[in-house]
């Protein structure tokens, strides 16, 4: 398809560890479409935010990215130096990372922090236009410009991670990736921030990766779904597709498992057992320990990544529960 | 199944914090962390208290469980020795109070010592209280383990918490709760930091305890999906003051305070389908620093009048069937 913004093609990334490799990231591909917002669901330690970090290589020193591609609009991500990233990095790609205090340097002004960014990734602005930019930035993602040159510790948290959305929406990218925005936030707090994000994002037409924890979360903001277990893409649909016809025996756990305030109060379903180790996964399917519908294949091979019909991609030697 | 006999009564229950300022660190103002709250327990239900963060829900667990002492009002809790005022035990009284009521925190990768053993962790309580023979603890404690899904125990009991995993820490931190047989608990977020996959079992765990064991819970929560589960009634807490209580399904689907129902209608559904209806309000909830005596929700309620301005902050009443609502305007 040329109407892909971002290919991501069996993508693999290890932590070297004093135990050995952890593969947080294993065999993974995904497209995003532009102007598309793709969530990431997974329980911690499943590998989403390996993914976002891997994308715009912003790994630590014991992790590795070795295997794999990740196209954005054709250019391969993972040869490239730091130096030809950083031109990618907030100009084509950026991210919301889910600690907004810890990504606010305290010493700075918001504005200049927001500056900052810009004076490097678009230098065709001049001062004024700038200036004016973080106003619309600011009145973008709900703040008043008037409390542009305060200090992030005079904004309250909700207002902080408005302040960073709007940093990582400065450089006009193509692509934002949103770790967990929300997850610190009360929730009257995050219901206003998720209505605000999902506008900016239909406006700007900005492709978006949002990873969450939250399946409720997911439903609201994404037009897609991949759902990760122990670094791997289990299933990956529609948004309506996961959660009406999931496939996959961890969706479908996920989702019985998964309480709502709304409609009919229904069994709340228990997966056996806990996500694995990854400094030691099960061989095959690495949720075969936990599945009810498990049979010896499943201890052995790897069920492979493949298309049920419609976009409808599943990796499960039983889909369905079926034999 | 609720009875109607009150196991615990709070009444007219206020916490104050001092904010310090100067040399001398004298008060110069007050949060108003629990402002006079009532609230009455029975024998067997599980009580949802519910609201964001900084609404004083933490606190009330704390002065439930007299880890903090309250600036005015009292608890009752109703034992078979006769009704004692939680607020006024003191000493021997006090330590045989602990027996009765326990509490579950939220995270089990702080609440558990790291330098304990498992059995270490859950005989503890036992040891304080002087119960049993060191026989009958250990059986006690196996015993527990077991009961709790950590099986087979023996081969946990002299294991650390870091060898454990997330889910399996909350349930030797329940284990701990409930050695000492407690009638009451204060479960304060013991699900929040699980996973979805590993949470659900843990809700099963406590509410088939519950029944086993006859206890009691105060839930304290901000995930109102999850208290829809584990309570059979809900209140609401906002900046100090009960505005809402009612049975649950009542609660979610007939919600009267203007904060409930913002608070009800911002909660995501996990449902693509699913369109809410949103109540909006102003703002975010603000700290309730030397509060004005009116109503606490005035500056972010949308139906507050200057009848709301005037007066003090309306009392919990009763509009029909149990549904208690603190609001001039409903």
């Amino acid at each position: 398809m040329t109407d892909n913004v971002l290919e991501v093609r069996n993508l693999t990334m290890h932590y070297r560890t004093r135990k050995g490799p952890v593969f947080a990231v294993d065999d993974v591909s995904f497209s995003l479409a532009r102007g598309e917002s793709l969530g990431l669901v997974g329980e911690s330690g499943c590998g989403k935010t390996s993914v976002a970090i891997s994308l715009l290589k912003l790994l630590p020193d014991n992790a590795e990215i070795i295997g794999g591609e990740i196209l954005l609009n054709g250019t391969n991500l993972v040869p490239l130096s730091e130096a030809e990233m950083n031109k990618f990095r907030w100009r084509r790609i950026s991210m919301v990372f889910q600690a907004a205090m810890n990504a606010l340097n305290p010493v700075y002004t918001v504005e200049e922090q927001i500056l900052e960014a810009m004076q490097y990734h678009m230098p065709h602005l001049d001062d004024a236009e700038m200036h004016q930019r973080v106003d619309e930035l600011f009145e973008l993602v709900g703040l008043d410009p008037a409390f542009k040159n305060q200090y992030p510790h005079q904004y309250s948290g909700g207002m902080r991670q408005r302040a960073v959305i709007a940093m990582a929406l400065s450089c006009e990218p193509d692509i934002i990736i949103a770790d967990e925005p929300t997850t610190a936030l009360d929730v009257i707090v995050q219901d206003q921030l998720l209505k605000r994000i999902r506008e900016i994002q239909k406006q700007l037409n900005m492709a978006m990766i949002y990873i969450s924890h939250d399946v409720a979360v997911i439903a609201e903001v994404s037009e897609r779904v991949g759902v990760m277990y122990a670094g791997q893409m289990a299933e990956m649909a529609s948004t309506e597709a996961i959660f009406h016809r999931p496939i996959h025996p961890y969706t479908i756990g996920l989702m019985s498992a998964f309480p709502s305030i709304v409609g009919e109060k229904t069994e709340l379903v228990t997966l056996p057992g806990e996500p694995p180790d990854l400094l030691d996964p099960p061989p095959g399917c690495r949720f075969h320990p936990r599945c009810p519908y498990a049979t010896s294949i499943c201890m052995k091979e790897v069920p492979e990544f493949k298309d049920y019909g419609g976009g409808h991609y599943v990796a499960c030697w039983h889909p369905g529960g079926e034999g | 199944m609720t009875e109607d006999r009150l196991l615990v009564n709070i009444k007219n229950l206020s916490k104050l914090f001092p904010v310090e300022a100067g040399v001398f660190r004298r008060a110069k103002a007050f949060v108003h962390a629990v402002s006079n709250l009532n609230l009455q327990i029975h024998y067997g239900e599980s009580v949802g208290l519910v609201g964001e963060s900084g609404c004083g829900k933490t606190t009330t667990g704390k002065l439930v469980t007299r880890l903090i002492d309250p600036t005015e009002g009292s608890i009752e809790l109703n034992t078979s020795h006769g009704v004692v005022d939680i607020a006024s035990l003191k000493g021997k009284t006090l330590k045989e109070f602990r027996r009765t009521v326990q509490m579950i925190f939220q995270d089990p990768y702080e609440s558990l010592n790291p330098r304990l053993t498992i059995y270490d962790t859950v005989v503890e309580p036992l040891d304080v209280q002087g119960i049993g023979t060191i026989r009958e603890r250990e059986e006690r404690v196996s015993h527990l383990l077991e009961i709790v899904g950590l099986t087979p125990a023996s081969s946990f009991l002299f294991r650390y918490p870091h060898e454990l995993s997330g889910g399996q820490r909350q349930r030797v931190a329940i284990a701990r709760a409930l050695v000492v047989n407690p009638q009451f608990v204060v479960a304060d977020e013991p699900t929040s930091m699980l996973d979805v996959s590993v949470r659900t079992g843990v809700m099963h765990l406590m509410q088939d305890l519950a029944e086993r064991f006859d206890v009691t819970y105060l839930y304290i929560t901000h995930d109102l999906a999850v208290a829809r589960y584990m309570c059979n009634r809900i209140a609401v807490m906002y900046l100090g003051k009960l505005v809402e209580l009612a049975e649950t399904e009542e609660l979610l689907h007939h919600p009267l305070h203007p904060y409930a129902r913002a608070l009800l209608s911002a909660v995501p559904v996990p449902d693509p389908t699913y369109k809410r209806k949103r109540v909006e309000i102003k703002g975010g909830i603000t700290k309730p620093i030397n509060p004005p005596p009116r109503c606490r929700f005035y500056e972010r309620c949308p139906i507050a009048d200057n009848y709301c301005y005037r007066n003090d902050h309306p009392p919990l009443e009763d509009k029909g069937g149990g549904h208690m609502v603190a609001c001039y305007k409903v």
